[in-house]
């Protein structure tokens, strides 16, 4: 469960003060599932990345499971981020030179699994989003839809509690979209976990049950009953 | 997944690969050439001094030579003319001393006191010059009456009679050679452990008193001797036992004979020039030195680092070279190329900030992302080293079989072992310069190529310094917001 107390974030772009986020409040139950839209550069990615404890707020705190992330070394920071928290971005930033195995297996290397547990966890991983063909091949030989599916396999493999999604349909097109939305939906609601994700995508967003909308650095909560 | 991951980057990065085991190679190839050649100049310098000391010899002891007195000092030669239609030959020689002040024979014993000096040997340098042939007088003819006979010079003079000299004169031969006194009880250390008996034998340690000789072999060639024949010095008959080859350059003397014999014939019983001296430890010669020119004043003692200064020529042309230009040399292009390699390493991490901060984001401590940036710098470091190795040896290989000349001058021009006691230099050659023709060669040690693979792993840890320390100071979400 996340418990986000007036975290605020500022930074300074040249002789400018930019709030990234102002004073933001928000509490995510455990398997909650929440969109958060917004104009770019209104804090979305900000959020997201204080949320996976990829970057610390300026003041507040952001409690995940009673821990203050804000507060917490680094060493255990990324420890907490290896072990709970998967993420899969809108570039897929996938490892070019490694295969779809490998870089699903990167995920687990921070978690000291062996290397023959680390394969047959990867193979199993590609092969719930569909890619137990595509093992051996690069990025490169994959098309968008499938190095995103790679993305999702990394960032589950590890089984995390919270799935971090940033505009993960964002470079792909309708078709694709669809697919991958699916394939997130049908993992979030077997595995149960808390499902948090960045979009520019209006289609995407009604569906949504909670929609937090932030506007220069002020976020709006929406809440909708579950269709 | 290190050894995965690091293979497959540098295979997709081989072209900057190349280029920084490329640099580094170059580099590391320079040191080993200039390592090898400077080594190489070192051997070929330590052979143009043993060719003058011989094994064994740490320094020599020597007393300078006085200011050269007048006329005196110089040997005379006097001869009658002889009548006219005597052909008998006339034949006269002077035996000197050569080059320096003789010392008494118990400074000898003196030195070998010293601390540090294992042994110590007398020598006496000779300089042996034969006047030999005819000389008769000349007739004087008195203008239109008889003659007179009458010397050279006599026909002047007021009142004399007219007339002129007619005939006479001198027909005679210089035959200047060097001769040196060597102890033949210590066969160990001299001058004569420079040259390599190529025929009959070596002295015997019983042959103090022995009127034996041993020529050199050019001497003996131009003299055409060889074992057996005799040679007369000052009138007295040595039998020749062996011929004696210098290992390089000139030989030390003409002929070598017993110091006892060297002192009977000029005149110098238990006198020596040179003491010949082998320290006990290599390290401790300028102790040893530093100890003998304390206790036995008036001496000069001149170590082979001291000749080794009065080399000139192109080997110490080249070998300046090689110590100087061809060290900085090495120097700057290692450094350029540990830079090169380092901003190159550094330029590729700025290329991963997508890469390293999803590794970061996905739980990668900055410490492995460190180590998969090093592992990569170190394995281009091996390369440029295995590369770099191969290209030194082929470079030091191609150094020996090309072996260029050089020329080596020692003392004469340079001044200075022909300055106040000479040094080492034997008989005959402290006053002029002696020249040396020396092949250059280049070897490579085991202490060079570790050198090389030192350089190998610090040029790899110098350029992924320079990578780690960026990657490890990427923060996630700097590196993903910069390419979002």
């Amino acid at each position: 469960m996340y418990e986000l107390r007036g975290v605020t974030k500022r930074y300074t772009r040249g002789k400018e003060t930019v709030h990234a986020l102002d004073g933001v409040d928000l509490t995510i139950a455990d398997g909650d599932r929440l969109v958060i839209q917004g104009p770019t550069g209104g804090g979305k990615s900000t959020l997201l990345q204080m949320l996976g404890g990829l970057d610390r707020p300026t003041s507040g705190e952001v409690v995940l499971d009673g821990t203050d992330l804000a507060r917490l070394p680094e060493a255990r920071l990324t420890r907490v981020r290896s072990e709970n928290i998967g993420f899969v971005f809108q570039s897929f930033n996938l490892i070019p030179t490694l295969t779809a195995q490998e870089n699903v297996e990167t995920a687990l290397v921070p978690l000291g699994v062996q290397v023959k547990e680390r394969r047959e966890r990867a193979a199993e991983a590609l092969r719930s989003v569909g890619l137990g063909e595509r093992l051996g091949h690069l990025p490169s030989e994959m098309s968008g839809g499938q190095q995103q599916r790679v993305a999702i396999a990394r960032a589950l493999v590890k089984q995390p509690k919270v799935l971090l999604a940033d505009e993960p349909t964002g470079n792909l097109d309708e078709g694709m979209r669809d697919e991958i939305m699916d394939v997130l939906e049908t993992l979030w609601m077997e595995r149960g976990l808390t499902f948090i994700m960045v979009t520019h995508d209006s289609a995407i967003a009604r569906k949504a049950p909670r929609l937090a909308t932030i506007r220069k650095g002020r976020l709006t909560l929406t809440e909708r009953a579950a269709p | 997944m290190f050894f995965t991951y690091l293979r497959r980057e540098l295979r997709r990065r081989r072209k900057a690969a190349l280029v920084v085991a490329s640099g580094l190679a170059l580099g590391i190839a320079l040191v080993i050439v200039v390592t090898s050649v400077s080594s190489g100049m070192g051997k070929a310098q330590d052979k143009v001094l043993q060719s003058l000391y011989g094994l064994g010899t740490d320094m020599t002891v020597t007393k300078a030579a006085a200011p050269t007195a007048a006329s005196s000092d110089r040997p005379r030669f006097r001869f009658d003319a002889r009548e006219s239609g005597d052909d008998s030959e006339q034949s006269s020689d002077r035996v000197m001393v050569q080059g320096f002040q003789t010392l008494a024979a118990s400074t000898v014993a003196e030195v070998s006191e010293q601390k540090g000096v294992r042994g110590a040997v007398g020598g006496l340098s000779l300089q042996v010059i034969k006047v030999s042939g005819q000389f008769t007088r000349g007739q004087f003819q008195q203008n239109g009456t008889g003659g007179r006979q009458g010397g050279p010079g006599q026909n002047g003079g007021s009142g004399a009679p007219q007339g002129e000299v007619q005939g006479g004169g001198a027909d005679f031969d210089v035959n200047s050679y060097s001769v040196y006194g060597t102890d033949v009880t210590r066969p160990a250390l001299g001058p004569l452990t420079s040259s390599k008996i190529t025929s009959g034998r070596t002295f015997r340690t019983t042959e103090t008193a022995a009127k034996v000789a041993v020529a050199d072999s050019a001497y003996a060639k131009e003299k055409k001797l060889k074992a057996g024949s005799t040679v007369t010095v000052k009138g007295v008959k040595f039998t020749v036992i062996g011929v004696a080859t210098a290992d390089s350059g000139d030989a030390a003397a003409d002929l070598y004979i017993p110091l006892k014999q060297a002192q009977t014939l000029a005149d110098a019983a238990g006198k020596v020039t040179t003491i010949y001296v082998q320290a006990t430890d290599s390290k401790k010669i300028d102790s040893v030195k530093s100890a003998i020119r304390k206790n036995v004043p008036g001496t000069t003692v001149t170590t082979s680092a001291d000749l080794a200064d009065t080399v000139s020529g192109s080997l110490s042309t080249a070998s300046s070279l090689a110590t100087s230009v061809g060290r900085w040399l090495s120097v700057a292009v290692l450094v350029a190329a540990f830079l090169v390699a380092g901003l190159l390493t550094s330029s590729a991490v700025s290329r991963r900030v997508r890469e390293f901060g999803t590794l970061k984001a996905l739980g990668w401590k900055s410490g492995r992302v460190t180590r998969q940036v090093v592992g990569e710098a170190m394995v281009n470091g091996l390369l440029g080293g295995a590369l770099g190795i191969a290209l030194g040896l082929a470079g030091a290989y191609a150094v020996t079989a090309v072996s260029p000349t050089l020329q080596a001058q020692l003392g004469g021009g340079s001044g200075g072992s022909g300055g106040p006691g000479g040094g080492f230099a034997g008989p005959g050659r402290q006053a002029a310069a002696k020249t040396l023709d020396v092949a250059l060669t280049a070897p490579v040690s085991v202490t060079t190529v570790a050198i090389a693979v030192g350089l190998a792993v610090a040029g790899g840890l110098t350029a992924g310094a320079f990578g780690g320390w960026r990657a490890s100071r990427l923060r996630p979400a700097d590196a993903l917001r910069r390419v979002e």
